[in-house]
């Protein structure tokens, strides 16, 4: 359809120059999911704990859009909740334009750091209260953070903020149940802006939308980050919605990285047995002819994850040391893979 | 030509509320042939999950079929007893929804379920039951049937449950399958395994399927043929890979570009509707399109176009209809014959 | 779930008119545009009622004005006046509408009055119950952890308690403590505290679990992501999320508290008869039901049972229609 009125798309930023944003290093988190100390020292059992996050790195380059892809189980909500500052990791670092997340003791720089982070959720029902109007609902963050102390400024502001996200100024009078899921979510990300932040974490933003709405959405994010210069940490579970907003990619399986490359390389070429199964999995709508493929299996459970790489059950290429250790990251090409296969052949390792 | 498994003829759905009746479903017309995979497609509010429910009489109230028939093998099955329609489903309609915890009751093993739903649509003993329940269960690829027949819906994973939700709609050998978003609840590595399972057992049955899902992707590598709906009327029906590859319907086209895939170029900036589909209580009047539509034109606001023959595929679309057609402005026709819309001869000849 | 487009329909209709005028719709508009007030206008059964409450409720606030005789004022009433039948028996008096007692009070007036009495202690043992129960339980549903553990406990030991036993045990702690003379001092306060305490429990379990729900939802993530403390956050963005419920219970605890206070008065631990509540005017009409002046407990009686089963279906009907499964 020639739809488009849209400009015309300048290409994502080059991540080559651009100084690192968000440092996130050897991020884990463990859940504990034992019962009550009080049944367990009636009923017995122990301790049972699931580890959601397991030992995660990653940076993100300032003006860069990096997309975390795992199915579920695999804890890229996990991440994405400490990355922010909801959730305190088990273990590991979040560095936020050199403030760390959850150890740095300077009160008036982590308020600071904390106006710079932002985050849109999945759900645009859930995620803007039904009782407040939407003005209110966008002024929050200014109000929170003391951006704008004079009332009828704010209100321009809100205005300003409802235009950029192409809905009506006058639409602050209204209800969130007034709007569709789409104007919804719009309707989060003129809040998410509301604090000028540089970093945006996207948690799965369109998963709850149609089709041609999320076509609407992806454009208008990218469109901001071009304006705005903003930073995304976008985190999805549909491939082909990755492949369009991406610089870089990771992938997780189970709570580790398996794959992290330039979105480009990994589309083009995959290299973790996983990563080419999830991208062989998505329906062909080109109607290439080619069957797709299933992979074997299903996700295990987490909390009791196979040993070694947690792929092997389900890996065709799996050798026999895949169920004993846990691979290292082998550098192929512009890929990091944690991947056995990559051991002996092309061992560049760290 | 053969009776169509199911042919729904001009059906209405009506949801009466408060502030007036809502038309959920409006003049909704397809056939589905014996053995054959129909896609019903549609943005949530379509009212693909309302057409199955009326065609299994299992419409919430207060929503009632309003006006139309519908045939299953010939006979009408939109008149039928309570008690009829009862019998018709799980025996000759078999129904599998989006989320498998809601279809299998969690309080039963799965094989008692089997078992009880194969003896109450055939006259077997309970151990020629068991031994076809296992043998299902086998089918839809469940490792070790015998040792799980005994187990809770809670001890398996979501891909395993959809099994034997399939099993249980498949187990009195139903002429007609309707699956409503099937995979949905699944990882994408899942999907792909319960699509596959239920084309082949369906096709070995020969039953029909009516798949309804939102997932274009889903409809493309299973269905022969597709049925587009927009604000709970039929936009566009035909072939798959016409349908898919050369969309007739200025919707369909927009939906489809609006998919983001795996091939092409990623930097470009997806094609986007503008707007979102009306809700149902300010459907605007003639074409429920027309204010989203880039080749709108005087007659689509001012009455409702028909379904109309687009060669590969049938369209809603007054781009179609031969009388109609030729009034549209030039350039529309021009811009909509580049979008590759095939345009009746009348209107050709007015833009040669 | 094939009427996943239902309410969308519904909002559907009211969302151009907004974008029309793009002011903010007035207050009243949007009550008479409400589902509430639509399912309020189906149901001619919650109109009697809440008419009926809305009669009661005036009457006894404007007692003073409507009521024909100050039964509390000894210089207007006279022990001649004593037990003349309602009017339409033979032998009453014009004065005495609904007959008089004893002492020659007017039915009606005790009546009035002691509605207000009724009604008073009412609404205050359910604000009461109501502003400790909420908050209890917010605190309890959104920080959790020990102070959830400590908090449920006690509402389990308290639920263990019945109502009426918590009520009089109170009492005669008060009683024992205030002495029998400046007892009928604090009496109030210590119906509202006796009612009000075997009552919290409900609203912080109702609460504590909408909670749980609430606070799990994006809106308050989002609202923590901006650092706002949780108090904020509990009371700007929480509370009103949670208070559908709180109110069906409220307006079911109204009139169970009415009953409470009657029960206890009519047990003779509630208020004095100087100044009786509906409860006291039975128990004091109780003894002379037998010797056939039986005006002076029923006609009590009958406005305590209507104004409680008023209230009771209001309260049933709020519920239902906060329910949107039953919508």
């Amino acid at each position: 359809m020639s739809v488009a009125a849209m400009p015309k798309d300048v290409s994502r930023p080059d991540s080559g120059n651009n100084k690192t944003l968000v440092e996130i290093n050897g991020l884990r988190r463990v859940f504990d999911l034992s019962k009550p100390w009080l049944n367990r020292l009636i009923e017995g059992g122990g301790k049972v704990t699931l580890t959601a996050v397991d030992g995660v790195d990653f940076a993100i380059r300032e003006g860069e859009t990096y997309a975390l892809v795992g199915e579920s189980g695999s804890g890229k909500s996990t991440i994405a909740k400490m990355t922010v500052g909801l959730l305190r990791p088990s273990a590991g670092s979040v560095t936020i334009g050199g403030t760390d997340v959850w150890g740095s003791k300077d009160a008036e720089g982590m308020r600071a750091m904390r106006r710079q982070i932002q985050m849109i959720f999945q759900d645009p029902f859930a995620s803007l209260n039904p009782r407040w109007r939407v003005r209110a609902i966008i002024e929050e963050p200014i109000k929170a953070f003391d951006l704008i102390s004079d009332a009828k400024d704010r209100g321009e502001r809100v205005g300003e903020l409802l235009s950029l996200v192409g809905l009506d100024p006058r639409d602050g009078q209204k209800f969130p149940h007034e709007f569709s899921g789409g104007q919804r979510q719009r309707i989060a990300i003129a809040r998410a802006l509301a604090s000028n932040p540089r970093f945006i974490v996207c948690d799965e933003p369109t998963s709850a939308l149609d089709v041609s709405v999320q076509a609407q959405v992806l454009n208008l994010l990218r469109d901001l980050q071009e304006r705005l210069g903003l930073t995304y940490l976008f985190i999805s579970h549909n491939l082909a919605v990755v492949r369009h907003v991406a610089t870089r990619v990771g992938v997780l399986y189970l709570g580790r990285l398996v794959e992290e490359a330039p979105a480009r390389e990994l589309f083009a070429s995959p290299q973790h047995p996983y990563t080419k199964m999830l991208l062989e999995a998505v329906p062909d709508i080109e109607m290439g002819g080619s069957e797709r493929q299933s992979i074997a299996g299903e996700i295990p459970n987490p909390v009791n994850p196979p040993p070694g790489c947690h792929f092997h059950p389900r890996c065709p290429q799996a050798m026999d040391h895949c169920s004993r250790d846990i691979p290292p990251v082998y550098h192929v090409g512009a890929a990091n893979v944690r991947c056995h296969l990559f051991g002996d052949a092309k061992r560049s390792a760290r | 030509m053969t009776t169509p498994t199911l042919s729904v003829r001009n059906l209405r759905v009506e949801i009466p509320t408060r502030r007036g009746v809502l038309t959920a479903i409006d003049d909704l017309s397809f056939d589905i042939a014996p053995g054959e995979v129909l896609g019903m497609v549609g943005e949530s509010g379509a009212g693909k999950s309302i057409t199955g429910s009326a065609i299994i009489g299992l419409l919430e109230p207060p929503g009632r079929v309003a006006g139309g028939e519908i045939r299953l093998a010939g006979e009408r099955i939109d008149n039928v007893s309570p008690d009829q329609m009862r019998r018709i489903r799980g025996r000759r309609i078999g129904m599998i929804f989006q989320d498998p915890l809601t279809s299998l009751n969690p309080l039963y093993r799965i094989g008692d379920q089997l078992v009880e739903t194969i003896l109450t649509h055939e006259r077997l003993s309970q151990k020629a039951a068991r031994t076809k329940a296992v043998k299902l269960l086998e089918e839809v690829g469940i490792p070790a049937a015998e040792a799980r027949f005994s187990a809770y819906p809670h001890q398996f994973s979501g891909g395993m449950r959809q099994r034997v939700v399939i099993a249980l709609a498949l187990c009195a050998d139903p002429e007609l399958v309707i699956a409503d978003e099937p995979t949905t609840a699944l990882d994408v590595s899942v999907q792909a395994q319960i699509i596959a399972l239920l084309k082949r057992l369906c096709a070995d049955r020969g039953a029909s399927v009516m798949l309804i899902t939102h997932d274009m992707g889903v409809i493309a590598e299973t269905a022969d043929r597709v049925c587009v709906l927009y604000a709970g009327r039929l936009a566009e029906i035909g072939p798959v890979r016409a349908v898919v590859k050369h969309p007739q319907h200025p919707y369909t086209q927009g939906l489809m570009a609006a998919i983001p895939s795996l091939v092409g170029d990623p930097d470009a900036t997806l094609a986007q509707i503008p707007g979102s589909m009306p809700r149902l209580g300010a459907i605007p009047a003639g074409c429920a399109f027309n204010p989203r539509c880039n080749f709108a034109f005087e007659a689509c606001s001012a009455a409702r176009p028909e379904v109309y023959d687009a060669g590969t595929s049938d369209a809603s679309c007054f781009l179609h209809a031969s009388e109609v057609a030729p009034s549209a402005p030039a350039e529309t026709l021009r811009a909509a014959d580049q979008a590759g819309i095939v345009l009746p001869v009348s209107a050709k000849e007015t833009i040669a | 779930m094939s009427y996943a487009t239902e309410p969308e329909g519904k909002a559907a209709q009211t969302a151009p008119e907004g974008v029309k005028g793009g002011t903010r719709p007035g207050f009243v508009r949007r009550i008479a545009d409400s589902d509430i007030w639509y399912s309020f206008t189906r149901s001619p059964l919650t109109m009697v009622s809440a008419v009926v409450t809305a009669i009661f409720m005036l009457a006894a606030l404007f007692a003073p004005l409507i009521a024909p005789h100050n039964p509390f004022d000894p210089a207007s009433i006279s022990i001649m006046d004593s037990f003349y039948p309602p009017i339409w028996e033979a032998d009453s008096d014009p004065r005495f509408l609904l007959g008089s007692d004893d002492q020659g009070r007017d039915v009606l007036s005790t009546i009035l009055y002691g509605m207000r009495i009724s009604l008073a202690v009412g609404f205050a043992s359910v604000i009461f119950a109501m502003v400790i129960g909420v908050t209890l339980g917010l605190l309890a549903g959104y920080l959790g952890g020990w102070v959830d553990s400590v908090i449920m406990r006690i509402a389990d030991v308290q639920l263990t308690f019945p109502a009426i036993l918590i009520a009089l045990l109170i009492n005669g702690v008060a009683r024992a403590m205030a002495g029998p003379q400046s007892y009928d001092n604090v009496v109030f306060a210590v119906l509202v505290l006796s009612i009000g305490l075997s009552f919290w429990v409900q609203y912080a379990r109702t609460v504590r679990g909408s909670v749980l729900v609430e606070a799990n939802k994006e809106y308050v993530l989002a609202a923590k992501l901006i650092g706002l403390k949780p108090i904020t956050i509990m009371f700007k963005h929480v509370l009103p999320n949670v208070l559908g419920p709180v109110l069906v219970i409220a307006t079911i605890n109204l009139a169970l508290a009415i009953i409470t206070e009657a029960t206890l008065s009519f047990l003779g631990v509630g208020v004095p008869p100087t100044e009786p509540s509906l409860g006291t005017l039975i128990r004091i009409g109780n003894d002379f039901l037998f010797s056939g002046e039986w005006w002076v407990t029923i006609f009590p009686g009958i406005t305590l049972a209507i104004l409680a089963l008023a209230v009771n279906l209001l309260g049933d009907w709020l519920r239902d229609a906060l329910n949107p499964k039953l919508r």
